[in-house]
C-alpha cells in the first residue's frame, strides 16, 4: 500500500506546486522562443556597441583617418574610409548612439502620447473620444515623413527636433490600438466592481485597464522602436538630419553618390539598421507570442 | 423604530436614447434598517440591479440619469454628495458584490492585492498591513490555506472561492450596507447553499444590513428578514418575509410564488405544468402612467389601465409590521371590508 501511495502524492505535488502569475508565465515563453531570443541577442549585440564602442575607439568620428574611400580590410581602415576619408567603423560606432537614442526616445514619446490619448478616448468614450479621435485622424492623414520634414526645417535641425518631430507623427496608431483596448475593458465588471469599492477615474485607468491592457501595447511600443529607428534614418538621408551628429542615416544620406566606387561607406551603415531593425522586430514578435493567450497554444 | 441607515425617497432613474426618455426607476421608496437584510425581488428587467447601481451613483452615464429623489444614508443625502465624498462611501461604508464572480475580479493581480486594495484607499494601510489584513479576510470568508492563497490569481480559484473573495474585499472596511445583486446567481446549489450561510455568519458577527437583490424566491425565503417585491421600475409591495410569502398580496408577488416548482409534488403524482406569468415584462419604452402589470394580470380591472395604484398598507389581524401593495384590486377589498366593518 506503501507503493501505491508515492505516486499519488506526487502527483498531489504537481497539482499544488505555485502557479506563476501571468507576467512570469509570459517570460518563460519568451525566453524559449528561439527567434525571440535571437532578437534579444542582435538588439543587445548592437546596444553594447554602440555603448562601449566610443570608449574603446576614444576617436573623433569626423576625424579624417586615411584618403578617401579607401577599400575596406586595409590596414588603414577595417571597414574602409568614406568619402571624405573618415573612418567607417568609428563612424558607424559613434552614430550608433545617435540613431538608436533619437529611436527609442522617439518611440517613448510616441507611445506616451498614443497610450494617453487612446486612454482618454476609450474610457471617458462620448464627446471626450469624439474630439479626441479627430484630432488622431487629422494627425492620421497627414504623410507623416513630409509633416516631420516641415517640423525638422522649421526648427533647424537637431537631435532633439528630430525625436520630437518623430514622436509626433507617429502615435497614432498607439492611440488607437489602446482606446480600442480600454472600450474592451471599461464595461467589464471587474471595472464596475472597482468603481464601487471607491477608486477614482485616474486610478481605474492607469492601475486597473491599462495593465490589462498593456500586452498587445507592448508589442506595438517594441515595434514603434523599430519604426522611429528607419523614420530617423530616412530624415537623416534626405539630409535633415543633424549635421554635427554622426547617425547612420547620415552616413548613407551623405555618402549616397559615391555608392558605386565606395559601397562599403553605405553598406555598412545599412546592415547596422537593417540587423537594428530586424532585432527589434524579433523580439516584438516574441513578445506577442507570448503575451497574447490566443497564439500560445502554437 | 430605529433611524433608517438608509432611506430612499421617491427615486426615479431614466434613460435617455433616441427613442426617448424612459422611467427605468420610479418613486422607488426604501428603508434599510442596521443590521437587517432586506430582499428586493423582481424578474429582469424590473430595476433592481438598477436601484442597487443607483444607490451608490453608479448608473452608466450616459444613458442613464437619476433624475429625481432622495437617498439618505445615516441623514445625508447620497445624490448631491460630491464625487470625492462617493469615493470615500463606496466600499467602505457602502459596498457591493455582483453578479458574476467569473468576471468581477480582476485578472492580473493577486487576490491578494484586490482585497487590499480597499483598505490601503480607505483605511490608509501600508502594503504589508494590507496583507496581513487580506489573509485574515481570507480566513473570514472561509478560504483554506488563506497564507498561500493570497497570492494567487483569480484564474486558480474556483467559481464558489472567487464569491468568497470578493465578499472579502466587500466587507474589508465593515461597512454598514453590503448590497449583493444576485451573487449565487452564476453558482450551483451547493455553494449557493454556502455563499448565503457564509453571507449570514458575517452578517451576525459584523452587524452589517444586506440588501440582497434576487429573482429567486428560494433565496428570498432564505435570507429575508423583510421583502420588497418590484415590477417595472415601481415597488408592488413591500413588508416581511413572512407577510409576502405567506399572503402576497399583489397578484404579480402570487404569480412569483406560484411559479416555484415543487419538488416533492410533481416527482409523486404526474407532472403538473409548471405555473408561469403569462407575458412579458412591458419594455421600459412602453409604460405609461396605469398599473404596469395589467396586461398579465388575470384579475384587472377597468381602474388598472386609467391610473396607476397607489401604495397602502393593508390590514391584516395577525400583522405586528406594516403590510404594504399597489394594487386596486387589494385596496378595494380593502375599503369594503372597512365599509362592512
Amino acid at each position: 500500500m506503501l507503493q501505491t501511495d508515492r505516486p499519488q502524492n506526487q502527483n498531489l505535488m504537481k497539482i499544488e506546486a505555485p502557479v506563476d502569475g501571468p507576467w512570469r508565465e509570459a517570460t518563460r515563453l519568451f525566453m524559449r522562443n528561439p527567434s525571440a531570443i535571437a532578437g534579444l541577442v542582435l538588439l543587445g549585440f548592437v546596444l553594447l556597441v554602440a555603448i562601449a564602442g566610443p570608449w574603446v575607439m576614444g576617436a573623433d568620428p569626423f576625424e579624417i583617418r586615411a584618403a578617401p574611400l579607401t577599400a575596406p580590410f586595409s590596414e588603414e581602415a577595417i571597414l574602409g574610409t568614406d568619402y571624405l576619408g573618415r573612418d567607417v567603423l568609428t563612424t558607424l560606432v559613434y552614430g550608433g548612439r545617435a540613431t538608436l537614442l533619437v529611436g527609442a526616445i522617439a518611440a517613448i514619446l510616441s507611445v506616451s502620447i498614443g497610450i494617453t490619448l487612446g486612454a482618454m478616448a476609450g474610457y471617458y468614450g462620448g464627446r471626450v473620444d469624439a474630439v479626441l479621435m479627430r484630432i488622431t485622424e487629422f494627425f492620421q492623414v497627414l504623410p507623416a515623413l513630409l509633416f516631420a520634414m516641415v517640423v525638422v526645417t522649421l526648427f533647424s535641425p537637431s537631435l532633439v527636433t528630430i525625436t520630437l518631430a518623430i514622436g509626433v507623427v507617429s502615435w497614432t496608431g498607439t492611440a488607437r490600438l489602446t482606446r480600442a483596448e480600454f472600450m474592451k475593458y471599461r464595461n467589464l465588471e471587474f471595472v464596475r466592481a472597482e468603481r464601487s469599492i471607491g477608486a477614482s477615474h485616474a486610478r481605474i485607468i492607469w492601475q486597473v485597464i491599462l495593465p490589462n491592457a498593456l500586452p498587445p501595447l507592448i508589442v506595438s511600443a517594441t515595434l514603434a522602436i523599430g519604426a522611429a529607428i528607419l523614420f530617423e534614418a530616412g530624415l537623416s538621408f534626405l539630409g535633415l538630419g543633424d549635421p554635427n551628429q554622426m547617425s547612420w542615416g547620415l552616413m548613407i544620406g551623405s555618402n549616397r553618390q559615391y555608392i558605386f566606387s565606395g559601397w562599403w561607406a553605405v553598406a555598412f551603415p545599412g546592415a547596422a539598421i537593417f540587423v537594428t531593425v530586424l532585432g527589434v522586430s524579433l523580439i516584438g514578435d516574441g513578445l506577442n507570442d507570448s503575451l497574447n493567450p490566443k497564439l500560445r497554444e502554437r | 423604530m430605529t433611524q433608517p441607515l438608509l432611506k430612499v425617497e421617491n427615486l426615479q432613474v431614466e434613460f435617455n436614447s433616441r427613442r426617448g426618455k424612459a422611467m427605468v426607476l420610479n418613486g422607488v421608496n426604501i428603508e434599510v434598517q442596521p443590521g437587517e437584510t432586506l430582499c428586493v425581488v423582481g424578474e429582469s428587467g424590473c430595476g433592481k440591479s438598477m436601484t442597487a447601481l443607483a444607490l451608490l451613483r453608479l448608473i452608466p452615464s450616459p444613458p442613464g440619469k437619476i433624475s429625481g429623489g432622495r437617498v439618505l444614508f445615516h441623514g445625508e443625502d447620497l445624490l448631491t454628495a460630491s464625487e470625492e465624498r462617493m469615493r470615500q462611501v463606496r466600499g467602505n461604508r457602502i459596498s457591493m458584490i455582483f453578479q458574476e464572480p467569473m468576471t468581477s475580479l480582476n485578472p492580473v493581480f493577486t487576490v491578494g492585492d484586490q482585497i487590499g486594495e480597499s483598505l490601503r484607499l480607505h483605511a490608509g494601510l501600508n502594503a504589508s498591513e494590507a496583507r496581513t489584513q487580506a489573509i485574515a479576510m481570507l480566513k473570514q470568508v472561509g478560504i483554506p490555506a488563506p497564507e498561500r492563497r493570497v497570492d494567487e490569481y483569480p484564474h486558480q480559484l474556483s467559481g464558489g472561492m472567487r464569491q468568497r473573495v470578493m465578499i472579502a474585499i466587500a466587507l474589508a472596511c465593515q461597512p454598514d450596507i453590503l448590497i449583493a445583486d444576485e451573487p449565487t446567481t452564476a453558482l450551483d446549489v451547493t455553494v449557493q447553499a454556502q455563499i448565503f450561510d457564509l453571507l449570514r455568519e458575517l452578517q451576525r458577527e459584523k452587524g452589517t444590513a444586506i440588501l440582497l437583490i434576487t429573482h429567486d424566491m428560494g433565496a428570498v425565503a432564505e435570507m429575508a428578514d423583510r421583502v420588497m417585491v418590484m415590477y417595472a421600475g415601481r415597488i408592488i409591495e413591500q413588508g416581511t418575509a413572512e407577510q409576502v410569502l405567506e399572503r402576497p398580496a399583489h397578484p404579480y408577488t402570487q404569480g412569483l410564488i406560484n411559479c416555484l416548482p415543487e419538488l416533492g409534488s410533481s416527482l409523486q403524482s404526474e407532472r403538473a405544468e409548471l405555473a408561469e406569468i403569462e407575458g412579458m415584462v412591458p419594455s421600459i419604452w412602453e409604460l405609461d402612467k396605469a398599473c404596469a402589470f395589467r396586461e398579465r394580470c388575470t384579475h384587472a380591472l377597468e381602474k388598472c389601465a386609467q391610473e396607476a395604484p397607489p401604495m397602502f398598507t393593508l390590514t391584516h389581524s395577525s400583522d405586528t409590521a406594516p403590510h404594504m401593495t399597489a394594487c386596486w384590486l387589494q385596496l378595494q377589498q380593502t375599503t369594503d371590508q372597512g365599509q362592512a366593518a
